[in-house]
């Protein structure tokens, strides 16, 4: 394996660690979210029953996917949005780039997208010689500083204010120095009403596409969504092909739980709708409305009874905010688009396990991201899935890159645990010898790095076996 | 003979691999939603006062026919210069009657009749406020709904850093739920349909909550009794 394809996620995980503001930082923010949530969600039993529904909705549509697909291309169709299918990111820019081009685009304004980022689109654009301007706040406050997100819903959350004061001051002509969030609040709605007013494009996510109607749902609290969406001639949806959700009447439990569990509000500032481009008579909107539609994997993901599961999840980040690992390292740790519990399960399908496997070790298994999950994705169970993948002792991977991890050490170990589990006589053998010497456990190898963290065990001299043969069962 | 190679589109291929996945066979527990609210008029004001207040938007109640009587209070109190209406919407004539029985110290009207591309530059830098009918409300998480229309287009809710909106208390609905049934919305949407809530926020600078990003800065709710 050459480092190039391996991201190395010991040194990532070793530095940011090391951080002492990066850790206060994120500290601070999770703690704030955690709250945020339950205190949006009072009665546990209500939330139970939320969840429930929200996972069937979600798996009601993957069960229909094929079909409500065609049926969303149709109903779009229908409403004077254009549909375009994508089978990869290159696609997906590909469709992008020559929308641009065709309507002699040099720039473009983002409202908060994460397949946008999975498309690495903004750097796509920039290779081509066309600005691509982020104006959600955190985004605006990332790019600038030429990062990418560290979280799926604030994105710039490694940040703490000096930080930010620092980067205006630094990279906006005429910014004076300020760590008034007010005022760099100020500072950024001033660049960037200016961007909505001329800009030709723009260009967004999706949070649900309603099959029922054509309708691409959006939600955001900052207005920068429905200005990408509303003030440009033309807009440029993007979504995974697994947004696509049947009825309308999906719709309020769905959103309930992601604005709750993202953000613990009980309802988002603004939940934008949009079913056509500009109708005739109408004064203002996008003339021309695209919905690219991308595949990058997900239909593979899809085709495991278990691992389609994963597909059910509504990008809330909840299950980063209460992940003991996330929260001490940070997004870009993860060094992929999607960090967290959410990213070890999803980027490993995508992009195969030799080369993102390793996301999966970072985990204890306590059970947090799939207890807080709102559409009830069995995080942890597909955590395991993925390091079984990984060994694939059965021979039955069917993730790329599965059994990467298979070696021959290894593979005799467990043979040998095998054995020594199945014939008495081994069985035996092996815990005398454990017994006499288990205090010299090995101070090399494996073990020793086990135990630099850890108390070494400390193994007894002899077997409950051999006592209770010896001194036989004592009942008191 | 040779037979052109048949090569099948993106849309093509992801379709068949979908089709192909065996998706069709995923189990759907039976999951019933949490009970809906069921509220009286008043106790929908309230839930709806209450919930929009905590996210900052400011709500005034009034008898039905008071409410221009109230706009105009407020355009004197605040003194915005130049206010944005639709002049054939349900509530343009209201106002126009308003500013003709006495205009002194309010501001200049705006009627929004041409097509964004020739008005954007004023819409964007000159107008203080625009003021637009609701199609309703939701009460159960707090949040009006606008369907704009030709009369009271898009950016009327986004653009100005005041968003004025007039609602009438009888089509403030329980829940969205109980909106979207009661008016079959599943038969078909407008261009844009909207919820809102307050004005815009953002919390994405250390969690600190500051009003008026990138849309309106202050959002006024008028509901009509």
């Amino acid at each position: 394996m050459d480092a190039k394809t391996r991201f190395d996620f010991k040194s990532n995980i070793d530095a940011a660690l090391k951080d002492q503001q990066l850790r206060r930082n994120l500290r601070n923010a999770m703690d704030i979210l955690v709250d945020k949530r339950q205190a949006v969600f009072p009665d546990s039993d209500e939330l139970e029953q939320l969840r429930a529904a929200g996972n069937a909705i979600k798996r009601r549509a993957l069960k229909q996917l094929p079909r409500l697909l065609e049926q969303l291309e149709v109903k779009c169709s229908q409403n004077g949005i254009q549909v375009h299918w994508a089978e990869d990111t290159t696609q997906a820019n590909g469709i992008v780039l020559d929308l641009m081009h065709r309507h002699h685009a040099t720039a473009v304004v983002k409202g908060k997208s994460m397949v946008s980022e999975e498309m690495h689109l903004n750097h796509f654009l920039e290779e081509k010689g066309i600005e691509a301007v982020e104006t959600d706040l955190g985004e605006f406050i990332i790019q600038l500083n030429h990062e990418t997100p560290s979280h799926i819903i604030v994105p710039a959350i490694h940040k703490n204010k000096d930080e930010v004061a620092a980067i205006f001051h630094e990279k906006l002509a005429d910014t004076p120095y300020t760590e008034d969030v007010e005022e760099l609040t100020a500072i950024a709605r001033q660049a960037l009403r200016k961007r909505f007013a001329g800009t030709t494009v723009g260009l967004s996510g999706v949070n649900f596409a309603i099959a029922e109607t054509g309708t691409l749902l959006l939600v955001e609290n900052e207005g920068n969504g429905r200005m990408c969406t509303t003030a440009p001639d033309v807009h440029i949806a993007v979504m995974g092909l697994e947004k696509v959700v049947e009825k309308l009447s999906d719709v309020p439990p769905l959103l309930r739980l992601l604005t709750g569990s993202a953000t613990g509000q009980i309802v988002t500032t603004y939940v934008n709708m949009i079913t056509s481009p500009r109708k005739k008579g109408e004064k203002d909107g996008p003339k021309e409305v695209h919905l690219v539609i991308l595949d990058n994997g997900r239909s593979r993901i899809l085709a495991d009874p278990q691992l389609r599961q994963t597909l059910l999840c509504i990008r809330c980040g909840t299950c980063l905010n209460h992940c003991p690992v996330y929260v001490r390292i940070g997004g870009h740790a993860y060094g992929h688009v999607y960090p967290g519990p959410i990213g070890k399960i999803l980027t490993p399908q995508m992009e195969g396990l030799e080369r993102t496997g390793v996301l999966v070790t970072a985990s204890s298994l306590c059970g947090a991201c799939g207890e807080v999950c709102p559409v009830k994705i069995p995080i942890p169970d597909l955590i395991r899935r993925l390091r079984n993948e990984s060994y694939d002792q059965e021979k039955a991977a069917v993730v790329p890159g599965g059994g990467y991890k298979k070696n021959l050490a290894e593979t005799m170990v467990w043979k040998g645990w095998e054995l020594a589990n199945r014939l008495p006589v081994l069985n035996e053998m092996g815990t005398r010898m454990a017994g006499a010497m288990g205090k010299h456990l090995p101070k090399v190898g494996p073990l020793k790095q086990w135990t630099s963290v850890r108390t070494a065990p400390r193994v007894a001299r002899s077997s409950l076996h051999g006592r209770v043969r010896k001194e036989g069962v004592s009942h008191e | 003979m040779n037979k052109p190679t048949y090569n099948p589109t993106a849309r093509e291929r992801i379709l068949s691999r979908l089709h192909a996945s065996g998706t069709r066979q995923t189990a759907v527990p039976d999951a019933p939603l949490p009970q809906e609210p069921r509220l009286e008029r008043d106790e929908k004001i309230e839930r709806l006062t209450a919930l929009m207040t905590a996210v900052r938007t400011e709500i005034h109640v009034v008898e039905a026919d008071a409410w221009p009587k109230k706009l105009v209070e407020l355009a004197r109190e605040r003194g915005w210069k130049r206010l944005l209406y639709g002049p054939k919407s349900p509530i343009g004539p209201e106002i126009q009657a308003a500013w003709s029985a006495d205009a002194k110290g309010l501001p200049e009207r705006v009627p929004y009749l041409q097509a964004v591309k020739t008005f954007k530059k004023d819409l964007f830098e000159t107008i203080d406020v625009a003021v637009t009918s609701a199609r309703g409300a939701v009460a159960d998480t707090g949040a009006v709904v606008l369907w704009p229309t030709p009369d009271e287009p898009r950016l009327m809710s986004l653009v100005p850093p005041v968003h004025v909106a007039v609602l009438d208390a009888d089509t403030i609905y329980d829940s969205m739920t109980a909106m979207m049934t009661a008016e079959n919305w599943a038969a078909g949407m407008p261009t844009n349909a909207l919820l809102i809530s307050g004005p815009s926020k953002t919390a994405d600078i250390e969690f600190t909550l500051v009003f008026g990003v990138h849309g309106p800065k202050e959002l006024i709710i008028i509901i009509r009794k």
